[in-house]
């Protein structure tokens, strides 16, 4: 089966630095990717590449067998909608304007429809007229969320699954908020969308994700399934954490830093 | 009252209460069919409101007044031309102060502020002075078709490079483009000054006339000249009222959902430059339009440009024919500059809005 978005040997590399570093991904239609690392691991650059907001200095990215930079903007946003990570507001539109703003040009009465839906999936019905500046940080996050479930649901509309990419949606959650969203892309995931989520969390990554790509100084260092991906010897190389992986009563791994001394000590 | 207090308490608590877009519009066709009228009946010469149908020739009155000659010569010839150009100029300011804000996203953007105005000034004081000592064309001929060019010609010239300046990899950084645009706005003064210097008599008094703004030279031929680009300007925000919107969230984020931004950003740039450019060229520099009437029509209708756009045409024209009622009326016979006027009410405005920003007062 061909690949909804295929990355060929991609990488960015601006002054000097490698950013990114000769990364292979291919995601499939269903499928929900978890991209973690630590801070400077290349998630966010790697994130925007598959977007085709960056263009990668070497390799090439494919979305639906057609490489992304040969889509006229309107056209890719139809296949694929991404969630940044600030996104910051000026001018006092609502809520529901901003929401609106992911619909695009499709017609009144489905837009609202959708924004509606989408309003009320991110627990945000209650503020649509409220002016975004007003709101908090994590409330302006899930209205954007809500955009972009939005501008999803119009490509998918027209032109089948899509894909979905996130850069740290949970970073101003509070913790219910958090699982709401990402179960949230888990359930379009399983409707047939393509996600990919830069996670901070590894917990949440663990629970939710197909399948977890390990980011560390711009290279590829592991792509597979919770299990092979998330261990205490890759955590204690990568991430220079010590922790202890243990299982729930549904056998769902979890992950428990360990202090580098023991808590209380000077 | 329990409702207004209701209105004033969900207001303050962030809510967005806006009346309906036919309503805004008809109120401000209204307004502007208002200043219009007071426009006609005072001045100079006045005419009472029981003159005025008459002389515009609207029914034939069999006691024709001795006084309907010089009315109608008055109305137009002088008055009619004067204030379609205040209504014409009025909309093109605001319009570009609007769209300039949209695309930088920051409400204090403003071309006469950020030497846009300035810029197609010199580029047209420039025109008179190279043009009348080289080729000896006659004045008639420059002020309604080339003075046009060479302003737009200027303005776009000034608002690529502070864009450039201003915009680094998708970031525009308000600070630097307000800075830029004071910097960019002193070279042009040197350069108007520098032409001041260099002019005979008679092309100083054309000159002083654009450093000072004034709507005196309004005539038909300007008339002419200003239409065709205000319509033309005003289709084109249809194309990009969308775009307009979107580009709050950022470039990147435009990207993401689905805006040309290349396209947008060049298409803004051109727009704000004619509109700029071709008010410049007959009236000279007037501020503060563009950031007064976008600023207060925000507060009351919201952001979304599609409203915006054609609402600040209009305020624009209502405030425009307004101020230059006063300015020739406030110390008649003589004349105010009206640049100067709109300058004395749009520049407190400004602090205030600075100030708002600061978090010290609250308006």
């Amino acid at each position: 089966m061909s690949a909804l978005l295929e990355a060929q040997s991609v990488s960015m590399m601006v002054g000097g630095a490698t950013l990114v570093d000769n990364i292979d991904l291919r995601v499939q239609a269903g499928e929900m990717v978890a991209i973690v690392g630590p801070n400077g691991a290349g998630k966010s650059t790697l994130l925007r590449m598959l977007s085709g907001d960056l263009r990668p200095t070497k390799g090439r990215i494919e979305l639906k067998q057609r490489d992304i930079h040969g889509y006229p903007p309107r056209l890719l946003a139809q296949h694929r909608a991404m969630l940044s990570q600030h996104v910051n507001v000026t001018f006092p539109f609502t809520v529901e304007e901003i929401v609106h703003m992911g619909a695009g040009d499709s017609g009144r009465a489905t837009a609202q429809r959708l924004v509606d839906a989408a309003l009320a999936e991110v627990d945000l019905a209650h503020f649509s007229q409220r002016q975004l500046p007003t709101l908090s940080g994590g409330e302006q996050q899930r209205a954007h969320f809500a955009r972009v479930l939005v501008q999803l649901a119009c490509g998918e509309a027209q032109h089948g699954p899509g894909l979905l990419l996130l850069d740290e949606p949970t970073s101003s959650l509070d913790m219910r908020h958090q699982i709401d969203l990402v179960e949230i892309a888990k359930q379009r995931a399983q409707n047939g969308t393509a996600v990919i989520a830069v996670l901070h969390d590894l917990n949440l990554a663990m629970r939710f994700a197909d399948r977890i790509v390990l980011l560390h100084r711009g290279r590829l260092a592991v792509d597979g399934g919770r299990a092979e991906a998330i261990t205490a010897e890759t955590i204690r190389r990568i991430f220079e954490v010590d922790v202890r992986i243990d299982y729930t009563d549904q056998g769902v791994p979890f992950l428990l830093p360990q202090t580098m001394r023991p808590v209380g000590a000077p | 009252m329990t409702a207004v207090t209701d209105a004033g308490a969900k207001r303050r608590s962030g809510y967005a209460l806006r009346p309906p877009a036919s309503l805004t519009l008809l109120c401000l066709l209204a307004a502007l069919a208002g200043a219009a009228l007071v426009a006609l009946t005072v001045g100079a010469a006045g005419i009472p409101l029981t003159r005025l149908p008459a002389a515009l020739g609207l029914w034939a009155d069999a006691s024709a007044s001795p006084t309907l000659a010089r009315d109608q010569l008055v109305l137009w010839s002088i008055r009619i031309p004067r204030i379609g150009a205040a209504a014409m100029i009025g909309a093109l300011l605001a319009a570009s102060g609007a769209i300039m804000q949209g695309l930088f996203r920051n409400p204090l953007a403003d071309p006469a502020l950020v030497g846009v105005s300035s810029g197609g000034a010199f580029a047209a004081a420039a025109a008179i002075v190279i043009t009348d000592s080289q080729i000896g064309q006659s004045l008639h001929f420059l002020q309604n078709q080339l003075l046009p060019i060479a302003a737009f010609a200027g303005s776009l010239l000034t608002t690529i490079i502070l864009y450039s300046i201003a915009s680094r990899s998708g970031r525009t950084s308000i600070a630097i483009f307000l800075l830029a645009g004071i910097a960019i706005a002193a070279i042009a003064n040197a350069g108007i000054g520098l032409l001041v210097f260099i002019a005979d008599d008679r092309q100083l008094r054309d000159i002083t006339f654009w450093l000072l703004g004034s709507l005196s030279g309004a005539t038909w031929p300007k008339l002419a000249t200003l239409a065709p680009v205000l319509a033309c300007t005003a289709i084109a925000c249809v194309s990009i009222a969308r775009g307009l919107d979107v580009i709050v969230l950022g470039e990147a984020e435009a990207f993401h959902s689905g805006v040309d931004v290349e396209r947008l950003k060049r298409i803004s740039i051109v727009l704000v430059s004619a509109m700029t450019g071709v008010a410049v060229s007959v009236c000279g520099v007037v501020g503060f339009v563009g950031i007064v009437v976008p600023h207060l029509l925000r507060l009351v209708i919201g952001p979304a440009h599609r409203l915006l756009l054609p609402a600040s045409m209009l305020l624009g024209a209502v405030l425009l024919v307004g101020a230059d009622t006063l300015a020739r009326t406030i110390v008649a016979p003589a004349e105010m500059p009206i640049g100067i006027l709109t300058a004395a009410v749009g520049a407190p405005f400004f602090l205030a809005m600075l100030l708002r920003q600061r978090g010290l007062v609250s308006l």
